[in-house]
């Protein structure tokens, strides 16, 4: 009786927690087919805020710098944020290791407007002193890469955590070297992790409005800064809207994501078992 | 054969390779700007570009340095900006306990789940943070306005009057007050809460539960006594990772908390952008980041022993 009573608990806590973090989306993405200005008030259902949004020349815009940014971003986090997590997980001792630690997990919880105003004064400080002051696209990049690398280095490593070192030693055993041991076992190993980064540093680039705000100057702006700018006047069915596309895209990629590696879970379990029934 | 062999012994060993390339972006982009900022904190405004003045300056063949603590005065002595600080830490401490509250049940409930089912839950857990920040923030904008479905709805039961009652709002909408961005933060952060949490508790053995039910502890006593206090490191992650950021968040304040909500961040926000007085921003950047000190590094050790796999 206990564990049926425990069961109910388990599925009310779940529902209401669900419900919190999900309904206040769906209710956004329903009104975007709302057809009155007056986001809040339901007149029947309508695409013309769809229609709207890709008129938007501004938007649109924004939206290709936005997501231009976000893939650099992306790749050049990915290949900072494994050397990192190598360095974390496999270096036992290197000089002022404590301060690499420091500097690694501190933009994971550092205020944005400080790493943005702190970046903006490197920028002028940079264009005072080297004559070269990075603006627009690449100051968003170089900032977005400095905080998004850290979290890449949190999902590599606890992947590299999980990796079983015999396969690499036995790779070294039968002489290859680090680089190769890297390149053909540890490296599609962690494959999976280095895709998850990828996105996450992606998404979290996609979406930054106070970093961006700072470091961008005048001639540049990224779909989140256009995005604030109008939401802070109020509600407006074609924010609704591009927010609905967003949504759908990121939960589109992430279904698929997870059905990917649920597929290639189920294989590695198939495979050990018949390598298992073969030598048995 | 020897060329290449010397040429070898000058280059670093790539295991150099690996550490030098993150440390050094980190060095250039992530420290060094602070020492820039702090530098800038001790200048005075001035009317050029970029608006301060330099600390050295080369006057009759010395080098003189001017420090201006002009700034730093200016935050003790400003009621305006205590209030902010004072009001930032109110703010995120409160939401980082309902987040803890909130969050403590849900990672608990996912982790005696099936491991099938457990992947999905954590996945449905964390997919509302793969979707825009700001977009998130907005749905609340739609919600908590008096004239929305769910604004009329709470003014038909009750809720604002209970509300007013209990002094939380003033007006007839909940949305452009405190209570809004509390809301807003608990909603956007919960994710951060839920994930150091279920990652501690799945861990958990169930038969330390078990050998307290059979030494005849309530399960009450046995989760207040067994399960809190093994979850520790995931609850000190969880709480860093919610206020560390809340304390100095801007757009949630901004955009759902109204001009009463006053948060540090957004009087950063305001000298820089609207004041243009780059000294005083970079000294509230100071001032914050001291008071931050703590809990980051309480966070870094934690965080640290994860990343080294060194955390049970």
């Amino acid at each position: 009786m206990s564990g049926s009573r425990r069961r109910w608990s388990t599925w009310i806590i779940l529902g209401l927690g669900f419900a919190f973090l999900y309904l206040p989306v769906l209710l956004l993405m329903v009104y975007s087919f709302n057809e009155s200005r007056l986001a809040t008030v339901w007149s029947g259902f309508s695409f013309k805020w769809y229609g709207e949004l890709f008129r938007d020349r501004q938007m649109l815009d924004a939206a290709w710098i936005s997501i231009k940014v976000a893939f650099w971003t992306a790749s050049a986090a990915v290949v900072l944020g494994t050397l990192a997590a190598l360095a974390m997980t496999r270096m036992r001792r290197f000089p002022s290791k404590t301060l690499f630690g420091a500097l690694i997990t501190a933009p994971l919880v550092m205020p944005e407007v400080i790493i943005g105003l702190s970046l903006l004064l490197l920028f002028v400080s940079m264009g005072q002193v080297l004559d070269m002051t990075p603006k627009g696209i690449v100051a968003i990049w170089i900032a977005h890469v400095t905080f998004t690398l850290a979290f890449v280095t949190v999902v590599v490593s606890s992947r590299l955590q999980e990796l079983d070192r015999s396969l690499e030693e036995a790779a070294m055993d039968l002489g290859a070297n680090r680089i190769k041991v890297f390149f053909l076992i540890t490296l599609p190993i962690i494959a999976p992790a280095l895709v998850a980064g990828w996105l996450l540093a992606f998404t979290l680039s996609l979406d930054d409005v106070v970093i961006a705000s700072f470091v961008a100057g005048p001639s540049s702006t990224t779909l989140p800064m256009k995005v604030f700018s109008s939401v802070r006047l109020g509600l407006s069915p074609k924010i609704n809207a591009l927010a609905t596309l967003m949504i759908l895209a990121v939960s589109l990629a992430a279904v698929i994501g997870w059905w990917l590696m649920y597929r290639e879970e189920k294989r590695r379990q198939r495979d050990m078992q018949l390598a298992l029934q073969g030598n048995g | 054969m020897n060329a290449v062999r010397f040429v070898r012994k000058l280059l670093p060993h790539p295991r150099w390779a690996v550490v030098s390339v993150p440390y050094l972006w980190l060095l250039v982009f992530f420290a060094v700007p602070f020492l820039i900022v702090l530098k800038i904190s001790f200048s005075r405004l001035a009317i050029a570009m970029p608006p301060y003045t330099p600390i050295l300056e080369y006057v009759d063949n010395a080098l003189t340095m001017k420090l201006n603590l002009g700034n730093y005065v200016a935050l003790f002595t400003d009621s305006q900006y205590v209030q902010a600080y004072l009001s930032s830490i109110k703010i995120a401490a409160i939401s980082t306990l309902l987040a803890l509250l909130i969050g403590y049940p849900i990672a608990y409930a996912i982790a005696r789940l099936s491991p099938a089912a457990r992947n999905i839950a954590m996945m449905l857990v964390v997919l509302p943070s793969w979707t825009s920040f700001l977009i998130r923030v907005y749905a609340w904008i739609g919600i908590l306005k008096s004239t929305g479905p769910v604004g009329s709805l709470l003014e038909k039961l009750g809720i604002i009057d209970l509300l007013q009652w209990l002094g939380l709002i003033e007006g007839r909408q909940i949305l452009y007050t405190p209570l809004a961005a509390y809301i807003g933060i608990v909603y956007c952060y919960l994710p951060f809460m839920v994930l150091p949490l279920y990652t501690n508790l799945v861990k958990h053995d169930h038969r330390l539960l078990e050998a307290a039910y059979d030494l005849g502890a309530r399960p009450w006593q046995a989760f207040f006594r067994i399960t809190v206090p093994l979850s520790r490191a995931g609850i000190i992650a969880g709480c860093m990772l919610v206020m560390i950021p809340a304390v100095g968040e801007f757009v949630i304040p901004e955009l759902l908390g109204g001009p009463d909500t006053l948060m540090i961040g957004r009087v950063l926000w305001g000298e820089f952008f609207n004041n243009r007085d780059w000294p005083a921003a970079s000294a509230v950047a100071i001032v914050m980041l001291i008071l931050l000190l703590i809990p980051i590094v309480i966070f870094n050790r934690v965080q640290q022993r994860q990343l080294e796999g060194r955390l049970t």
